[in-house]
């Protein structure tokens, strides 16, 4: 525990940096509950934002003629803990799903997932991203909320290398490094997030 | 992309892009905005060790490159991927359209690849009817503009917001407004829909680890992911130089790339694949997934004992991000399909000679790529072996034979030299600088004054010069350069009368001449060779303690050029080492060695600013020395910006590309004069040629000096 302190505040300074929201939970059910909040908060047309009140050609608008409602995805959730999300969610009339994320590639609100390992020096999170429903709702949401077991950072990346072996070895496998949230400077270098993948990545350390 | 035919139809583009404004604001604005993010990114590590680590990883991975292919191909297909070797880029080409062709595809998405823009994948995908859409921002943007990249890591950095909206309002056929963050969103939009249409996607690779079989994707916008993840197809193009033993070099090269490329600690996304997943718009739920090695030279390379350092390369653009070349003219003049100093090189061996032939020769030589290379290549010295070679294989022009021809002769160099002085009265108007230049020279070169001749070159004053010392306490011989020699003599002159009065025996070897670095710099390895061979015989190195020189051009030729010139000769080898050991530049030798004191100048405050020459602060490493002195001597040092960046001489440089060189020094000067100091001092008398012929030009009051004689004044 004394080890790990100085490591997350390590962390949540690097990953501000790179402008990811810290918040702190002391439990999944409050990361749970945390998640259906900034999901009932979010502008109701916030998936506006990615591009839909702009001219677009016309196939592009067809895209944003999908979304009705507002969507929390949680794959990869364990049973449990999504029964209590879905529960959360259809309180405030949020759908909470976790499969179909290619009938939703136009974009839904949240993903809600929990990251395998965290990187202290670059606020780094690390994610097993086999499942395609975990890869594809990290990246056609806006808002990606990650839950990091404050256990599971480590200093540098160079200390997960066994730990990633481990990954990598298992074929297939897919591994991500998530660090801030999407981003591009290709126009005259003016940072602008949210280019492909989600507009804002939040992460709650969870005090384990 | 490189389209002229020669060397006119080249320095006309120049001049174009020279003219573009846009072009112009935005990559100074860039150059002074990365040293500084690039600095901030790499605080408190260990750089040097770093890029040493790297470059001697990758050279064993490179020297390892089939048995690493074997390794990989024997994981990568356990996991069941289909791996493919490409010996050419048509081959690549041809197996990519093939894998295209057996799964029925229609349209492909891509996220950024170097290695696919090297081979022309888009053209040759599409010339076989697929629908080709880039998924990167910045390589979408060129894509629907048809041009070639300007930047490894940042595509479109030519273009401004303007020229994006316009672009974007033809694309969409709606009018777009001017602003970046909404563009994005609109790109955002429009390429989702094509990778929710896509049937293939293409990656790069930044690289292919061979324990595992896997390939890991460095990416900013995430696209990379939707392409690896969203079409039922993938096929990664890798370079065979990307292949990396262990998961350990990959992040250690991650540790580099990022910070090196943008000043980013990481890139948003690193994505690691190992095998075909889970995909579920496939027939049976799993991806098709294929791993295409593009050859196309590397294996070669790798055993060029020469060249295989170029397969260090991490592409992540540092060296064009602080070349000055670049900075004036931008990616497309300065590169054909890769970009910078690395872009010089490669395009000889990727694209061919014809592309390279103009390219080559626009490299100033000031070193500022070596001296922020990921890992470590010498590019300037490689770039100039590509320029020999061109020639070697096209022929030499004229002017570099001659020139060649004359320096191998000192008798005849000098002698050239002082018939010049005879007759150079009608054009030098009795003053210090040709004042009427003949024709052929007044319009590209009247940006600056040229220097007369002296009228009594240093070798002919030097005996009544020579400090008589008895018991000396050191024996320097001077290495004066022809410029010292023949132009400025009076700068030796100030070395000598400090030396003398620190009781240092003084001597100057009559058979030395010309460095050789002009020849080296325009491809004349013969005559380069041979000069060095005559001026380490002139000195006979133990002889003396140092080998002191002032010019700063000449100290690192004769330092780290000598050697590697020279090397492979037993008659040679001794001498030749001994000889760079002693080498010396002025200010290192009196502040260090002599470590003069500041009782020995008479103190008058006066103002002063410093140019550090390339070949100084680069190319000897000697930041300090010189700084201190200014203080020492009694003078107020106001620093100047960007002090390190080169003044635009580059000897021959200036002459074959008078425009850029006159631009160069347009800055130095507006920096320089910034300062408010009356006095600019500098250590290489190639600088002061170029910075007192700008200011003299320009009619500033601004003196221009070498530290030597400012020094040399102020004794009492």
């Amino acid at each position: 525990m004394s080890e790990s302190q100085p490591l997350s505040r390590l962390f949540e300074e690097k990953a501000k940096a790179v402008s990811a929201v810290v918040s702190k939970v002391t439990s999944l059910e409050q990361a749970l509950a945390h998640a259906v909040d900034l999901c009932d908060k979010k502008d109701a047309c916030q998936i506006l934002v990615s591009g839909c009140e702009l001219p677009l050609s016309a196939t592009g608008e067809a895209l944003c003629e999908t979304k009705q409602q507002k969507i929390l995805a949680a794959p990869g959730l364990e049973p449990k803990l999504f029964a209590k999300l879905k529960e959360l969610a259809a309180e405030r009339g949020i759908l909470c799903i976790d499969t179909g994320m290619r009938q939703r590639l136009g974009g839904v609100d949240i993903a809600f997932t929990v990251a395998d390992f965290g990187i202290a020096e670059t606020g780094t999170l690390v994610f097993d991203s086999n499942s395609e429903e975990q890869r594809l709702a990290t990246m056609i949401a806006e808002f990606h909320l990650a839950v990091l077991p404050v256990s599971k950072i480590r200093e540098k990346s160079f200390d997960l290398e066994e730990e990633l072996l481990a990954l990598l070895q298992k074929s297939p496998s897919y591994t991500a490094f998530v660090t801030g949230a999407s981003r591009t400077a290709d126009i005259e270098r003016v940072l602008a997030l949210g280019v492909h993948g989600p507009l804002e990545l939040h992460i709650l350390l969870l005090e384990d | 992309m490189q389209t002229a035919k020669d060397l006119k139809e080249y320095r006309a583009e120049l001049r174009e892009a020279l003219d573009n404004e846009f072009l112009r604001q935005a990559m100074d604005k860039f150059a002074v905005a990365y040293r500084g993010s690039r600095a901030k990114a790499f605080a408190g590590m260990d750089l040097k060790g770093l890029i040493a680590d790297v470059a001697q990883a990758k050279d064993g991975a490179a020297q390892r490159m089939d048995e690493l292919l074997s390794e990989f191909t024997a994981k990568a297909e356990a996991a069941g991927v289909k791996v493919h070797v490409a010996r050419t880029a048509l081959e690549a080409n041809e197996i990519i359209a093939a894998i295209a062709k057996e799964n029925g595809v229609k349209k492909i998405v891509k996220s950024k690849s170097m290695t696919a823009e090297e081979i022309h994948l888009n053209d040759h995908l599409e010339g076989q009817g697929y629908e080709v859409t880039e998924t990167d921002l910045g390589e979408w943007i060129i894509q629907l503009r048809h041009e070639g990249p300007t930047h490894m890591v940042m595509p479109a950095i030519h273009l401004s917001r303007n020229q994006v909206a316009d672009l974007f309002s033809e694309v969409t056929g709606t009018k777009q407004e001017v602003d970046i963050q909404k563009l994005v969103k609109v790109a955002r939009r429009e390429l989702r829909r094509k990778f929710v249409e896509a049937d293939m996607g293409i990656s790069g690779g930044n690289f292919a680890i061979a324990e595992t079989g896997t390939i890991a994707l460095c990416t900013n916008e995430g696209n990379a992911r939707l392409v690896t993840t969203l079409p039922r197809v993938h096929v990664a193009l890798v370079g065979l130089d990307k292949l990396t033993p262990s998961i350990n070099d990959a992040l250690r090269v991650i540790k580099a790339l990022p910070r090196n490329a943008t000043g980013q600690a990481i890139t948003s996304y690193v994505s690691w694949i190992t095998g075909p997943g889970e995909c579920q718009s496939s027939p049976d739920g799993k991806k098709e997934m294929h791993v295409v090695f593009l050859d196309n030279g590397r294996r070669a390379l790798a055993k060029d004992p020469m060249f295989s350092q170029v397969l260090r390369c991490i592409r992540c653009g540092a060296c064009a991000n602080v070349c000055p070349v670049y900075r004036l003219v931008g990616g497309h003049q300065l590169g054909h399909i890769y970009i910078g100093a690395i872009g010089l090189i490669l395009t000889y061996f990727y694209h061919g000679r014809e592309k390279a032939k103009n390219l080559v020769q626009n490299c100033i030589n000031c070193g500022a790529c070596k001296a922020v290379c990921a890992g470590g290549i010498d590019l300037p010295k490689l770039i100039k072996e590509v320029h020999a070679r061109i020639q070697d294989e096209e022929g030499h022009p004229l002017q570099s034979q001659l020139l060649g021809k004359v320096l191998k002769s000192r008798k005849l160099f000098h002698a050239l030299l002082r018939s010049a002085k005879a007759v150079q009265k009608p054009i030098t108007g009795g003053t210090p600088y040709l004042r009427h230049l003949p024709m052929i020279f007044a319009k590209d070169q009247n940006f600056r004054a040229l220097p007369a001749i002296a009228e009594t070159p240093f070798r002919d004053r030097f005996e009544a010069l020579k400090p008589r010392v008895s018991s000396p306490k050191l024996r320097v011989a001077l290495f004066s350069g022809c410029v010292q020699d023949f132009v400025y003599p009076e700068q030796a002159e100030a070395a000598v009368k400090i030396l003398g009065k620190h009781n240092v025996d003084v001597s100057f070897p009559m058979d030395q001449s010309c460095c050789g670095l002009p020849v080296q710099m325009m491809g004349e390895r013969e005559a380069s060779r041979s000069v060095a061979e005559q001026n380490v015989r002139a000195f006979d190195p133990a002889s003396c303690d140092y080998i002191l020189t002032l010019c700063a051009s000449c100290a690192s030729h004769l330092k780290h050029g000598y050697p590697d010139i020279l090397a492979g000769d037993p008659k040679l080898d001794v001498k030749v080492r001994q000889f760079a050991d002693r080498v010396i530049d002025f200010s290192s030798f009196v502040h260090d060695v002599l470590k003069v004191q500041p009782e020995e100048f008479r103190k008058d405050g006066k103002k002063v600013t410093y140019h550090s020459p390339c070949h100084l602060c680069r190319g000897l490493h000697v930041t300090e020395a010189p700084r201190a002195l200014m203080g020492i001597g009694g003078l107020e040092y106001i620093p100047a910006e960007e002090e390190d960046v080169c003044c635009g001489f580059g000897g021959t440089y200036s002459m074959k590309f008078p425009e850029l060189s006159a631009e160069l020094l347009k800055k130095k000067l507006a920096n320089v004069e910034k300062t408010g100091a009356e006095l600019l001092l500098t250590d290489c008398p190639g600088c002061i040629m170029q910075l007192r012929g700008g200011l003299e030009a320009k009619g500033s009051t601004v003196k221009v000096a070498h530290v030597a004689e400012a020094l040399a004044e102020r004794l009492k």
